[in-house]
């Protein structure tokens, strides 16, 4: 399984924090991933995750799309960065 | 590198300006004491704020302040280096962040401290939610902490 996790902005546009996802043949890219996110849940993450300004990280380091993505991997989104 | 005293911290509790700058006074081979601390703004793009609330990323949060330190200590002599930064509910007035760092001199106590500040705000997972009066909204990162946080890319600096 791979975890996903959602931060900030994202995770209040999706309603969701953290979900599991199989992975597979489709999901072995952070992009990969991303179209099985989309395929999996429908317009509202093709439009969070597509049309808006998202970061990655896999394994709590940033990531890109793609970076390789394997089983047990935590793989997040989030929006750019707002601290200090 | 493997002198310097580190002390990162990601905290809901505030914390003493007073009590944080004495813990970089190790001894008199210090010679420069450089302290930021970031407050809550009562405004916010010309909107009242009474407050923020501040996510982040347990785990890579701490990390990403870890590697953030590294690479200060690699550029500038650094005798001791703290970065507290405060998560959840908090006030306008408030203290949100701190950075502190001592040297034996005070340009690369200056430097460091402008570069922890700038690396903070551009690359580490934190998220700042506004509560405004009449509604809250996530905060836009902003171009201009971008631009400042490239300067340090630039050769020579």
């Amino acid at each position: 399984m791979i975890n996903v996790h959602y931060f900030a902005s994202i995770r209040e546009s999706l309603g969701c924090a953290q979900e599991q996802v199989p992975a597979g043949t489709g999901t072995t890219t952070v992009a990969g991933l991303m179209d099985t996110l989309v395929a999996l849940h429908g317009a509202q993450w093709q439009k969070v995750l597509r049309e808006g300004r998202v970061l990655m990280a896999v394994n709590q380091a940033v990531a890109r799309f793609d970076t390789a993505v394997r089983d047990g991997d935590e793989v997040a989104f989030f929006p750019p960065v707002t601290g200090g | 590198m493997s002198a310097c005293k580190l002390d990162i911290r990601v905290q809901a509790a505030d914390f003493s300006l007073e009590r944080e700058a004495e813990a970089l006074r190790l001894g008199n081979h210090v010679g420069a004491i450089v302290t930021f601390s970031g407050l809550v703004r009562d405004m916010h793009d010309d909107q009242r704020v009474t407050g923020l609330f501040l996510e982040h990323y347990p785990g890579m949060t701490e990390k990403s302040l870890h590697e953030i330190a590294a690479e200060a200590q690699v550029r500038w002599p650094l005798l001791a280096l703290t970065i507290i930064h405060r998560i959840g509910e908090l006030k306008a007035g408030e203290q949100i962040v701190f950075v502190g760092v001592s040297s034996s001199h005070r340009s690369a106590a200056f430097s460091a401290c402008d570069f922890l500040m700038d690396y903070l705000k551009t690359r580490a997972p934190f998220w700042k939610k506004s509560i405004q009066t009449d509604g809250e909204c996530w905060v836009d990162a902003r171009e201009s902490d971008t631009t400042a946080s490239e300067r340090w890319r630039q050769p020579g600096v």
